[in-house]
């Protein structure tokens, strides 16, 4: 489903209707908390970053795994190795020390991450579709995914909600979750961390405290929890699901005409 | 007392015909589309070097030329990914996908680590990152490659911390020194002192992993430059084997504080890697149809280089069109 940004004939917004990644961006953007140390890459979790830094986190710190430390984004990178994560940084380092700030026991970090593939454990795959040694579908790879994954205090994933890509079954585990649900990461050597939530174009999930298994928290205004269910490629518990609230005109404006003006990532 | 580079400076023929031969085992510095060393690469496609095994944490353009122009056997990798030009690259998936190359998968963290290692002379280290994962369950290369020369005999094993008593797993990755390491630097000073800017992404850590290490740069400057402000910069020159004089050589990739990205070229780039006849044009028209650096720059043109000049301060192009 997609819901368009209009204009009127005067050229002003208008303000209740926003698109899919809007609304990923700054529902995600709520997710963060002041003080919180974040590894972003690009696209929608940068917004999403940016937007918490300007509203309610702006003692939150954006770094990139290449090893810019809290840039001054005047510009939206393309890239973690753009140059515009370089400027205005506190330091300027590399992949060594960035993964040291991931892992790092006295912060709280939250990793943002993409996904081909998650399952209902929070796993991601995002290096194949098919058999690893000879794909059908190969993608990018880890990169850093795992290793933030491995060693953040939380993770944050963006994707597209399809039943093809919320699956029983991954094709390839690149980065962990809550592996098999239960205690299950703990017991494979991970000592923190795990997925916090999973935002997609139609709601937020989360995961249960003690299984660890995926439920719908919250479904965006104008989606039906059938919705959720036709497109999701396991069972899922809707129970205690409820109406997100949606983007305030003020977060509006924040993203559309502070954030991303030129609408590089917005579209 | 200063070195002197005098018998280090080279061409790129020259570098790459002295240090590069068939089979060798090379990183590439740079990540995605930063600071690649694509002068060197050219090089390398030109002089028809095949079989190399790259060793590459996030490489991007240089991974994807040596692979589509046929140079590469075997790769070792976590992401081959061109930012917003091409999430996955382009001739790299489509080899893998056609089974024409060995590929094993790792992590940044992990294949950063493992230069690390070779760069401190331990033979493996370890880390908690990929615990519970397809990285460690599934392998890429058959048992014939784990003979091959520089593959190590295992992806990885597990072991508990032995310093706790307690059940603390851990992976043991084994150490990397590549034959070669390629980098582009912004500054190389008159004694062979390497200073980057911006970034140094794993650069520092694979130069001292390598056997040999050759460095493309910008600008050749005086000692009293480089050793003035020492802070900033980044090898010792008696680590550093060739030094190759070679103004925009990362493009199409950034250089900070030099230059931009060419977006204009990335997207030539990335259509005419799509197809096969149209990137074998690409390669006739760009690499091996020129005749050095010298002419690729000027075929890119004067225009399109003042376009991605970057502002000093900010180390971009400030308002580059990015569509």
């Amino acid at each position: 489903m997609r819901r368009d940004w209009i204009e009127d004939e005067r050229g002003q917004a208008e303000m209740n209707r926003y698109t899919d990644r809007e609304i990923m961006a700054i529902r995600a953007g709520r997710l963060i908390r002041d003080g919180d140390i974040l590894f972003a890459g690009t696209g929608v979790a940068m917004l999403a970053a940016t937007v918490a830094k300007r509203i309610h986190a702006p003692k939150a710190v954006v770094f990139f795994e290449t090893g810019g430390i809290d840039p001054v984004l005047h510009e939206l990178p393309m890239a973690v190795a753009d140059p515009r994560v370089m400027h205005g940084t506190c330091l300027n380092s590399g992949l060594i020390e960035a993964f040291s700030i991931v892992g790092h026991r006295k912060l709280h970090t939250i990793a943002f991450l993409g996904a081909a593939q998650i399952d209902r454990f929070g796993n991601i795959n995002s290096t194949c579709i098919g058999n690893y040694p000879k794909p059908r579908v190969r993608f990018s790879g880890s990169g850093g995914a795992c290793d933030a994954a491995s060693l953040a205090s939380a993770v944050i994933v963006f994707m597209q909600h399809e039943k093809e890509k919320l699956v029983e079954r991954l094709d390839y585990l690149t980065s962990p979750g809550w592996l098999q649900g239960g205690d299950s990461r703990t017991k494979a050597g991970l000592v923190r961390g795990g997925p916090l939530a999973v935002v997609t174009n139609l709601g937020i999930m989360k995961f249960d405290e003690r299984t660890k298994a995926m439920y719908l928290a919250e479904y965006y205004p104008g989606v039906s929890l059938g919705q959720i269910a036709e497109n999701t490629g396991f069972e899922m518990d809707v129970s205690m699901a409820t109406e997100a609230l949606p983007p305030s005109d003020e977060e509006l404006r924040i993203l559309r005409d502070e954030v991303d003006p030129q609408r590089l990532i917005l579209g | 007392m200063a070195q002197d580079i005098r018998d280090k400076l080279m061409s790129p023929k020259e570098a790459v015909k002295k240090f590069i031969k068939e089979g060798s085992q090379i990183a590439l510095g740079g990540f995605t589309i930063n600071r690649n060393p694509m002068g060197i690469v050219y090089e390398i496609v030109r002089q028809g070097i095949k079989n190399l095994h790259l060793v590459c944490h996030s490489n991007g353009q240089a991974l994807d030329v040596l692979i589509g122009a046929g140079c590469v056997r075997r790769v070792e990798i976590a992401y081959g990914g061109n930012g917003r030009f091409a999430p996955t690259c382009i001739r790299f998936r489509r080899a893998i996908e056609r089974g024409e190359v060995e590929f094993e998968d790792y992590s940044n963290f992990q294949m950063s680590l493992r230069f690390l290692a070779g760069s401190l002379g331990i033979p493996f280290i370890p880390t908690k990152s990929g615990l519970g994962t397809d990285l460690l369950n599934q392998e890429g290369f058959s048992p014939e490659v784990r003979k091959k020369r520089k593959v190590a005999n295992k992806k990885y094993t597990l072991m508990q911390n032995p310093f706790n008593g307690q059940e603390d797993p851990v992976v043991l990755l084994p150490a990397l020194n590549p034959d070669v390491a390629l980098l582009h630097a912004q500054y190389v000073g008159e004694d062979g002192t390497v200073r980057i800017k911006g970034l140094t992404f794993a650069d520092v850590e694979q130069a001292k992993s390598a056997d040999s290490v050759i460095v493309s740069c910008e600008e050749i400057v005086p000692i009293e430059f480089i050793r003035m402000d020492p802070d900033q910069n980044s090898l010792p020159p008696f680590l550093i084997d060739a030094v190759i004089k070679l103004p925009y050589g990362a493009h199409p990739t950034a250089c900070a504080y030099f230059y931009d990205y060419d977006v204009s070229h990335l997207n030539l780039y990335k259509g005419a890697a799509k197809d096969d006849l149209r990137f074998t044009r690409y390669l006739d028209e760009w690499i091996t149809g020129v005749t050095g650096h010298e002419t690729y720059l000027e075929k890119i043109g004067a225009g399109n280089l003042a376009k991605i000049k970057a502002d000093p301060v900010m180390g971009y192009a400030p308002g580059l069109d990015r569509r």
